[in-house]
Order: structure tokens, then sequence, then C-alpha cells
């Protein structure tokens, strides 16, 4: 493995000894002091060498025995210790990321263990073949680049042009909808024109003391009315057409970005505030929406007709056209001024924006909390804040945004000055008849009517596409746990799940290290350890919630990352400390995995829930409305509920995470009255505080900072008198004490545990 | 769980529905209680006690015997109370708390409706409203009801 440029490799290849290869090199970027100097460590088929930059020399260990190369890290940094018997030979440090320095440990152990040098050859063969190329790291890493690039990419307009992919179902309307705004522009175009003969054949004769033409006067008046007609009935197909065809971008825009968002991993939602999240996906799209529909509609039209205004006006009288058109650069360089600093305000202001609804967000669900706590205000202090910031930098925009319009109408009646004073220069050198100024007043009439109208497309494009680039930030983000390529469909299991080495990183932290368990097919496991040893990382990953970082997981013995995902999590029953409950009636709630099930088995699984009873009390029975808005149910009853909702699936494999401790001791024998019954036959990983939950466990698992560090039945543990044993002791003395309170205060906790 | 008739049901001189299991001859007054009274009314009735502890469950009542089943349909009858609207005659304003004055097959009233939550589509075409005291009322289909009630409806929908 080599992970060096070019010129590293020529010094490292210059200090070989005949015969001797580079197994393992790694480039490092920290000195011991924690500055960013290169430097390569490397192990050889005879030694471990290191250089640093700006070192005169090469420091070389020749492999011995007593040698060890060991690494750890904190907050990603990480220290590479060469040490001997007695002391610390040398260290390097280096800055986290891929396994090359995981490598280079297991390669130099290797090398020490072999010893003899010849022999590197076969050992080499061993390595290349111990490198399963880690999709997860390669993943991160690309994600890390896409993400660095995106940030340097500053939004531009043409994220706007991302959009195509969504209007490419629609293009045969869009291309109707493009050729009626072309006509309905030209129609509206008429008028104006006809005013010149109006005027020239028809009007000045008169003055001059000729009878009114009447039948002329009908045939240009009528043109007029037509003209009218017919620009209405276009303009009306032609908007009512592109409406709906964005109104449908906007639909699928969204559904794909919330499908799209559905599909990522744990992981994007802990990163992510719900508030931020429901405003890309609402208000976002609702924007580009009306962007499409709307102004990039009027916009088309304003170019098409400026387009076709200066033919017309140059077909007429190319000098008068001229004058006349003068203003657009300078209308044009002062829209191109004033943009950079718009989009830079309203990019403020939507981010802005996301924090308010993010304070709301947080503040709503965690209504109880603020109120326990009498924070009331300083929760509104914060969102006073928020908005706050929110009135300053839209000033900022306002600011610039107010002078904008004014500036336009002030170019629009200048132009028009300039014009007039032209246009009747050329009159009186009788270049050009009145009906031709007639015409062309009544032309830049609209013209500029429509430039003043398209000076607000700059604000509006700004916004829309930072909507854009905010919504693609969603579709561009791939799933850290990639549906395998051709996954393997999972039909049955038999729910034999085995761990082999797992590790699991989360960005610098290490949280699993090593982990190796068998569970046999229809055994009950106890995970037990304090908290934060890692039980519910080991839970998430045997869900595949997280991809583990090293080692693999088996599933009857396929690799769980070559399953499909949807027909392995089909076999999972997950019950969870805190119940999710759904807003909908109790048996969609419990038939929430099964929809297709019928009132007899939702009935059957809410009784062996445990649940049946308590629901029948309830006004509408298995029709009453549970969730958000809905039927308060107390902790217990709502856990109840998400038991039955596992037990209904028929799942082989059973998670149980803490699904007892948020209950009191009688709700908990309910509960676990239920949940004997949900256990029986299947594979059962339980998690639970209370160790006196776990007595039914065929094996408890305990875990310590990330390692198991015993296994064992609960009497097997109890006597070897380790680490079990302690946790075991130090919770028997609290239960003693908590027992006799929790008998008095039952009461109390179950109205704690309600939902509202 | 006692399951078809290995009970016996009758109303004692209180006027109650009682239960006797054929092994154990002390009469227990219970109600029924339909477990899916909106989806599937006919179906899934459990006779629970007084204390909500459940003491026979009935399939469908369609099985049951004739005298079986007159006594619990009779029981669920004065138990229940879902008046159906059939006209919407007016509303108090448009901004809840609301007071909509309607025609039911029971008889003419008015109640509250504290806020456009309370109305649960139960179909597409069906709806069920519940007042501020809970009482439930049904209108049956949406599109049955007369143009001036659907207009009515519409604000709130």
């Amino acid at each position: 493995m080599n992970y060096l440029p070019t010129y590293w490799n020529d010094e490292l290849s210059s200090q070989l000894a005949c015969g001797e290869i580079v197994l393992v090199s790694v480039r490092i970027e920290l000195n011991t002091q924690l500055q960013f100097v290169e430097g390569i460590v490397a192990v050889t088929s005879q030694r471990l060498m290191a250089k640093m930059h700006g070192d005169e020399a090469w420091q070389n260990w020749h492999f011995h025995d007593d040698l060890r190369l060991v690494q750890r890290d904190h907050a990603g940094i990480g220290f590479l210790e060469l040490l001997d018997a007695h002391k610390r030979i040398a260290y390097w440090r280096y800055r986290f990321g891929g396994d090359a320095i995981k490598e280079l440990i297991e390669c130099f152990a290797q090398q020490r263990k072999l010893h003899a040098p010849n022999d590197s050859n076969s050992f080499l063969h061993s390595v290349t073949q111990d490198q399963i190329p880690n999709k997860n790291s390669v993943q991160e890493l690309s994600g890390f680049l896409a993400d660095s690039e995106s940030i340097e990419k500053a939004t531009s307009t043409w994220n706007l042009l991302r959009l195509w992919r969504f209007a490419k179902p629609y293009k045969g309307r869009l291309l109707i909808g493009f050729l009626l705004t072309l006509c309905s522009t030209a129609a509206t175009l008429v008028p104006p024109y006809l005013t010149m003969p109006l005027m020239d054949n028809v009007l000045i004769p008169y003055q001059n003391g000729e009878p009114i033409n009447t039948e002329l006067a009908t045939f240009y008046l009528s043109g007029l009315l037509a003209a009218a007609v017919i620009a209405w009935i276009l303009g009306w197909t032609r908007t009512y057409m592109l409406a709906r065809v964005s109104e449908r971008i906007g639909a699928d825009l969204r559904t794909t970005t919330y499908e799209h968002l559905l599909g990522l991993s744990h992981d994007y939602f802990g990163g992510k505030r719900t508030g931020d999240l429901m405003a890309r996906i609402g208000t976002e799209t609702d924007r580009i929406n009306l962007f499409l529909s709307l102004h990039l509609l009027d916009f088309a039209t304003d170019v098409i007709m400026i387009v076709m205004t200066a033919i017309i006006l140059f077909s007429i009288n190319p000098w008068l056209a001229l004058v006349t058109l003068a203003p657009l650069p300078i209308i044009a360089w002062l829209i191109h001024l004033v943009r950079d600093r718009l989009r830079i305000g309203f990019e403020k202001v939507d981010r802005i924006w996301a924090e308010v609804n993010n304070v709301l967000a947080d503040t709503i669900p965690g209504i109880r909390v603020v109120k326990a706590f009498a924070q009331e205000k300083r929760e509104s202090e914060r969102f006073r804040a928020a908005n706050l910031r929110n009135l300053q930098i839209n000033d900022r925009v306002n600011k610039i945004w107010s002078l904008f319009t004014p500036t336009v109408t002030l170019l629009t009646e200048i132009g028009l000055l300039v014009v007039w004073v032209f246009g009747i220069w050329q009159i009186s050198h009788d270049e050009i008849t009145v009906g031709v100024l007639t015409a062309f007043l009544a032309y830049i009439g609209r013209f500029y009517l429509r430039l003043d109208s398209m000076s607000r497309i700059v604000s509006i494009t700004q916004k829309a596409a930072a909507g854009t680039k905010r919504i693609f930030d969603i579709l561009d983000h791939q799933s850290s746990i990639p549906e395998s390529k051709n996954p393997i469909s999972f039909k049955t299991t038999q729910g034999r799940i085995e761990l082999q080495n797992v590790s699991f990183r989360h960005g610098t932290r290490s949280i699993t290290d090593n982990v190796s368990l068998t569970i046999e097919s229809g055994e009950m496991v106890g995970l037990v350890g304090h908290s934060g040893s890692g039980k519910s990382t080991l839970v998430n990953l045997i869900c595949r919630f997280h991809d583990v970082t090293e080692g693999a997981i088996l599933i009857d013995g396929y690799d769980l990352r070559s399953l499909s995902i949807a027909d392995y999590r089909r076999h999972i029953g997950l019950v969870l400390q805190e119940p999710f409950l759904f807003y909908g009636t109790i048996a969609d709630n419990i038939a929430y995995g099964k929809p297709t099930a019928t009132w007899s088995e939702i009935v059957e699984a809410a009784r062996a829930a445990h649940a049946h009873e308590f629901i029948l009390r309830l006004p509408h029975g298995y029709d009453s409305i549970v969730g958000e808005r809905g039927q308060t149910l107390s902790g217990g009853e709502r856990q109840r509920i998400s038991i039955a909702r596992a037990l209904l699936i028929n799942p082989r494999i059973l998670i149980l995470d803490e699904a007892t401790s948020s209950v009191d001791t009688a709700t908990e024998k309910e509960i676990q009255k239920a949940l004997e019954n949900l256990v029986q036959g299947r594979t059962t990983i339980a998690i639970a505080h209370r160790l006196s939950t776990l007595r039914k466990a065929n094996r408890l698992v305990v875990l310590d900072c990330g390692k198991i560090v015993e296994i064992g039945s609960h009497t097997e543990l109890m006597a070897r008198e380790g680490f079990y044993y302690r946790l075991y002791q130090a919770q028997a003395r609290n239960i003693d004490t908590e027992d006799t309170t929790t008998t008095n205060s039952s009461t109390e906790h179950s109205s704690s545990g309600e939902y509202k | 769980m006692i399951h078809m008739l290995d009970y016996h049901l009758n109303r004692n001189s209180y006027g109650r529905m009682v239960l006797t299991i054929a092994s154990n001859p002390t009469e227990k007054e219970v109600v029924p209680v339909r477990a899916f009274p909106i989806s599937n009314p006919l179906q899934a009735i459990a006779l629970v006690d007084m204390q909500g502890y459940e003491l026979a469950w009935i399939d469908s009542l369609a099985k049951l015997p004739q005298d079986f089943r007159e006594l619990i349909e009779d029981e669920l009858a004065s138990r229940e109370f879902i008046p159906e609207i059939k006209r919407i005659v007016k509303l108090s304003s448009f901004i809840t708390p609301v007071t909509w004055f309607v025609e039911t097959d029971r008889g003419n009233t008015d109640f509250v409706l504290k806020g456009e939550e309370d109305i649960r589509r139960l179909s597409t075409s069906s709806l069920m409203i519940a007042d501020q005291y809970g009482v439930c009322f049904l209108i049956k289909n949406r599109a049955m009801l007369d143009h001036h009630s659907r207009k009515l409806l519409d604000h709130f929908l």
C-alpha cells in the first residue's frame, strides 16, 4: 500500500537496501509540535523508517521482538508511538483519515513476527489479500470532497439549470407554451403598430382638412380589437398551461426531495435540524414553483417582447430606434451591479429564516421542558433575537432594493424625454411622420414598463437559485449506507447474527472497537453496560442504521451490506425507549409495518402486547386517533402499542432498546408480560438499564467503552464477580431504595409519562 | 378468554346486561364495546365488565344466536349516540370556534366546533365531526348533502 506523492517515493526508494521493499508507507502532515510539516513513516521488509520534511537523515529501526507500534487518537489527531519494553522510542502525530495508519501498524506487527526479512514476498501477498476496500471510508472521503467543492462554488444562477432534470418530462408542453408565448407577445405588439397608419392616414389628413376615411378607420380599429382579443386568448392559454406544468415540476421536486431524504441514513438526520429540513422541502420548493410559474414566464415574455420591439423599431427608423434603446445597456449594467449585493443579502435572509423556524421546531416539541424550567421568557427572547436579526438583514437588503426600482423608473422617464426631443427634431427635418413618433412612444411606453418589472426578476431569480441550491444540497447527498449494487433478496431468515471484529467510529470518535459476537437463531441476548458503552450503537449497526467502519456483520452468513436494506429490515422488530406514534388511528399505528393486516390480526397482536383492554376503554376503541393532536396515552400504553406493532410483523429478529425504562415498575411488569409473548422463538437483542429485566436472557454481553468485557448467563457472571457483578450490586442497592419510592409515587410516574 | 357460547347473556331486573359463565353461576354485569366502532362496527365486539376487563369476545354479530344478538344490538343502540348530519343550516362564523346549526336524523340541533382538527375524515366522502364535549356527528356522504350545506362545509376542509 502506497499513499505517497512521487517525490517522497523517490527519496524513500533511494534509501532502500538491496532486496528491501516498502510494504506500507504513510504520509503524515503534522510534526510532534502539531505544526503542519510533511513527513513519512514506512514499514519495509526490514525495518521501520521515518523522516520529517526538513530532517537531515532518515530514522531507522530494525525489527526486533520488543518493538511495538501503537496508536491512539483524540479529536481527530492521532498519536503513533514506537515503544520497546521500557520506554517510548519515538512518536509521530497525524491527522486522522483513512486506514493508512492502521495498516501500517498491522504490517509492522506481522513483519516483527516474521522477523525474517527474506520472506517478504509471501507476506506481501497476505497484505494485499487483507485489503478489503472499505466502502465506508471511500464514501466519506468523496462526500467530503463534494462538500468542499460546493462550498467553493457559491450560489450561482446556473443552479437553476439543474431544475431541467425535473422539467424534462414536460418538455413537449413547455415547447408549446413557449410558442404560445411567442405568438401572444407578437399579438400584443400589433396595436402600437396600427397607431402609425391610423395617425398618418386618418388623423393627420383630417387635421389638414380632408374628411375622415371611415372605411380605413374601421379597418384599423377592428384590427386593434382583433389583436387585443387574440392576445387575450393566447395569453390566457399559455399562462394556464405553463402554470400547470410548473406546478407539476414543483410537486415532483418536492416528492423527489422527500423520498431522497427518507432514503438518507440516520446520521444525516442527526446532523440536521427539523425546522431547516422542513423549510427546505416546504418553502423552498414553493418559491421555486412560484418562480417558474410566474416570474420566469413573465421574464421570458419580456425578453421576447424587447427583442421583437427592437426589431420593429429598427425596421421603422433605425436612428430613432437607437436613441430609444440607448438606456437599455445602462439598466443592464445597473442590474448587474445590484445583483451581487442582493444575492448575498437574500442568502442571509434565507438562513435567518431557517433559524426562526428552528427556534420554533426546538421549542414546540420541547414545550414541557421549557415550561418546567420556566424558560418561556428565554425562549421568547431567543425568538425575538432571531426575528430581530431577520429584520436587520431585511432592512439592509431593502436599502439596496428600494433604490433599485425608482432608479429604473427615473431612467424610463429620461428615456422617454430623449425620444420626444429626438423625435421632434426628426419631424422638424421631415425625416419621420407624426405617426411614427406616436408609434415609438406607444411602444416604449410598454417597453420601459416591462423593464421596470424585469428588474424585479433579478432578486427573484437569486432567491430561486438560492432555494434550488438548498434543495440540491439534499438531493446531492448520498446515503452513507448505500444499497448494494446487486442486493441479495432476503425473504426468510434464521436470524443468526454474527459480528466479526466490528468497529465503528463516528467522525473521529471511536465508539465500538473490535467486537466479535455470535447470536444464535432464537437466542435472547441482553446487552449490559453503562450508558455510553456502545450498546445502542451495536444495535444501530445490526439494524444497519450505520455501516460498520471495520469488520463485518453477517446475517445467516451473508454480509449485511450485500442484502437489500428494505428486505432485511422487514425481519426486524424494533421497540424503542420512546415509542413513536404517528397521527392516525390505533389500528393504523399497530399495522404500521404491515398495512394489509386484517382487524383480527391487529386485535391478536394487541392482546399479546397486553394493549387490548386499555384500547377498548378508549371512546373509539381501535379507531381512536393517537399521535400528535390525538388521544392522550400514557407512556406505558404507548409502549404497549409499539410492542403490538413489532409483534404484528412477526419478525425473526427482535430488538428491544430500553423498552421498559421509561415507565414505572407496575407498568413495567405489564410490559414485561407483553414482551415475554414477543420474545418467543425469536432472536432477541435487549438493552436494559434495569438488569432485573434481563433475567430471561440466555446470555448477557457486558460492554464497556465499546468493547466486550464479559459474556455469560446471569449466574455465571455473578459467580465471576467481575464487571457485571459490580454493576448488579450497585443497582441492587439503588433499587432497594427506589422500590420503596416508586410504590408511593407510581401514580405520579404514570402521569409524568403521559404524552401531553 | 371466553369464546363462543360457553356463556349466557340476559338482562337482569335492573335492566342491565349480565353475563353468566357455565362454570360459574355468578352474574356479571357487562357492556358491549365495539373494537372498531367506525371502520368495522358490525364485527369485533368485546363484552367487558365494569372494571374494564374483557370477559367475552364476539368476532361477528351475525354468528350469534338471535336473542343474544338482539340484546347486544339493543344495548349498543342505547349507548351509542352518533347523530347523522342531513343538512347544515348555518354557521355562526367561518373562524373556529364556530357554532353549527344542523338538521340531523335525530332532530335539529346546534353544536360548537372547537377547531378544524376535530373534523375527521373517515373516507373520501364521509366525515366525523366532534363537538366541544366529544359528541360525534357523522356525515355519511358529503356529496349527498345539498348545495348550501356543501358550500358551508367546504370552508372547513
